[in-house]
């Protein structure tokens, strides 16, 4: 069985902003743990050699020409914005670098 | 409880010196100046209405795809290259994950494990001629962040009420060229750092890849400095001063990041790993944020964007393509031109090496080409408080303006008229002087000779002179000359005039 700590699974929970219970947090890691020993069975299907596979499709280079193509006005790109003001998206202060 | 110490006084900079060697290491941020973003086709453009170069890529909205800029790529490559770098057969994007406002999806799609290029160096020369080489880690592609304006009294995030996000430089194609530690620069660590992102700057200038603008961010400095005892090997905890953004502040920065270490080292401190900021009116950087849980970003292969297969062919052909380095072209150039050592630092300071180089292609002497445009062109930048080089003077027309005065048709205070005329939009200079009559006045209607007569009648103790052998009295003649013709005589001509009248020989 495969080592995820609750402390893991609440270190996850806060860097990806979802709020967990006690309760989440020890069912979720007991989950995780299954799921992380299932990926393994998988790589001891494999010998050494195969490397890992991140892209699934055999297609490489798949570029667009530097040609501008269609934009938003301020106002099309304003309406989702929770709040805005001067054109811009309002959100709360992070404190953070500048 | 013992607290550790992780402040006190800087140390002097020799001070610091006598007990400390300095290691720096560098990430360059470089954005490219193609004509649209990394991963969408929105404009990439400087100074527009915020939130109007933006679409749905952009903006991160659900369910979008981004689509890689080719163009970027191929800027990239050349920047590899021009980093003596090796360039990747093949490498891909990746996620980096965290929560800011200024990354609306969340992640910022950069290049971690596979970067496009990678293991090359620069060498550096500093003023005195001494050549240093930096180790380049990688050159990785990816993208700009939005810009955020703290809202609230101060103007700093500090205290801020809220904050306003300008999507337009989101997903803007940025380089990142990421130096490996750079050890033994002693007490010339503070010029090297300027002399290293300048020597950046000019590559990517040279190359036409980016606008290269500092002030405008097109190339920004995270500079780390730590400090280690003298005769130790161990690098000590390093300090992160971000976006340094003028060439004289990443000189600043690093030595006083070097005094500040030495100073809590020198008092049994402990230095914190962390970002700081510079403060340009104090010259010093202040703490930003610490290393934290926060900086862990998760990265993993980007699923969007399929890899990137770099062949040899194409890679030699970009490198076949490459401009001659701005280094080997000074030299070249200094030699060529022949000017002073100190004529020559002031053209590169000026930023008009281009300018000048094409004049002089244009068929103009070097150091008339020098005189014009560290001069007046210079003068009227000056004036209009603009770079010389953003004038809108183009070599041609100072081609042109020198041809005219080679023919004797203006004089040199007529051609500083007549350029300008041309700023003013009027034309070029041969239309300038002919629309506003100011060719010099030949004598071919006798006008010369006349105004020369009357200012001879008129002055006839300066005529005594310059029969009685004193010619340089003739000086006193062309005044009233230009007078009467409105500047346009030539003083040769007048002279000429003047010696044929008394009969004597020029």
């Amino acid at each position: 069985m495969s080592e995820i700590s609750r402390a893991d699974v609440e270190h996850l929970a806060k860097l990806a902003h979802i709020s967990m219970t006690e309760a989440e947090l020890e069912k979720m890691a007991g989950e995780l743990a299954v799921i992380v020993d299932s990926v393994r069975s998988v790589s001891e299907a494999v010998s050494g050699e195969v490397p890992a596979t991140s892209h699934p499709l055999p297609l490489t280079n798949v570029f667009r020409e530097d040609e501008v193509g269609h934009v938003f006005t301020a106002e099309q790109s304003l309406l989702n914005a929770p709040d805005a003001e001067a054109g811009r998206f309002k959100v709360p202060a992070i404190l953070d670098e500048e | 409880m013992t607290q550790t110490l992780t402040d006190a006084e800087p140390l002097s900079y020799e001070e610091a010196l006598e007990h400390f060697d300095p290691v720096l290491g560098f990430e360059v941020h470089v954005e490219l100046n193609t004509k649209t973003k990394m991963f969408s086709s929105a404009p990439n453009a400087f100074g527009d209405e915020p939130n109007t170069n933006v679409n749905e890529v952009c903006l991160g909205l659900p369910g979008t795809l981004p689509v890689v800029n080719g163009k970027a790529v191929e800027y990239a490559v050349m920047l590899g290259l021009a980093l003596n770098c090796q360039i990747a057969e093949r490498c891909r994007f990746a996620r980096k994950q965290y929560f800011y406002p200024d990354t609306p999806k969340n992640w910022q799609t950069s290049q971690y494990d596979e970067p496009i290029a990678f293991d090359g160096y620069l060498d550096i020369e500093l003023d005195d001629g001494e050549v240093f080489r930096v180790e380049i880690e990688r050159a990785h592609m990816e993208e700009d962040a939005g810009k955020l304006t703290h809202a609230g009294t101060s103007g700093r995030i500090q205290g801020a009420d809220y904050s306003l996000v300008d999507y337009n430089r989101s997903g803007i194609p940025l380089v990142e060229i990421v130096t490996k530690p750079i050890v033994g620069a002693g007490a010339r660590a503070p010029e090297l750092a300027r002399a290293y992102v300048s020597a950046v700057r000019d590559i990517v200038k040279g190359l036409g890849i980016s606008d290269a603008k500092m002030e405008r961010g097109n190339v920004r400095c995270d500079a780390n400095v730590s400090m280690m005892p003298k005769g130790t090997t161990t690098f000590g905890t390093r300090s992160e001063t971000k976006n340094v953004n003028s060439l004289r502040a990443v000189e600043h920065a690093v030595s006083y990041e070097m005094r500040r270490h030495a100073g809590i080292l020198a008092s049994g401190g402990t230095i914190v790993q962390e970002t700081r900021h510079w403060q340009e009116g104090s010259r010093t950087t202040s703490s930003g944020r610490p290393k934290s849980d926060a900086d862990d970003y998760r990265y993993f292969p980007e699923p969007d964007l399929v890899p990137i297969v770099t062949t040899a062919a194409w890679v030699e052909e970009l490198r076949a393509q490459l401009p001659e380095p701005p280094a080997e072209r000074r030299r070249r150039l200094l030699a060529a031109w022949g000017f002073s050592e100190q004529e020559f630092r002031d053209v590169v300071a000026a930023g008009l090496l281009d300018e000048i180089e094409e004049t002089v292609a244009s068929g103009v002497a070097p150091s008339v080409a020098r005189k014009w445009w560290m001069g007046e062109i210079s003068r009227l930048a000056n004036a209009r408080d603009l770079e010389p080089a953003a004038l809108g003077v183009q070599p041609a027309m100072i081609a042109e303006l020198n041809a005219l005065i080679e023919q004797g048709r203006i004089n040199d205070k007529i051609a500083r008229q007549v350029l300008e005329h041309v700023l003013a939009g009027e034309g070029d200079p041969e239309e300038i002087v002919s629309a506003r009559g100011l060719e010099v006045v030949s004598d071919d209607d006798g006008a010369l000779t006349a105004a020369v007569e009357k200012a001879m009648a008129e002055n006839p103790d300066v005529v005594e002179k310059i029969a009685g052998g004193k010619l340089k009295a003739i000086g006193a003649l062309i005044g009233p000359v230009m007078k009467e013709t409105r500047g346009q005589a030539d003083a040769g001509a007048v002279r000429k005039i003047v010696l044929e009248k008394l009969g004597m020989e020029g």
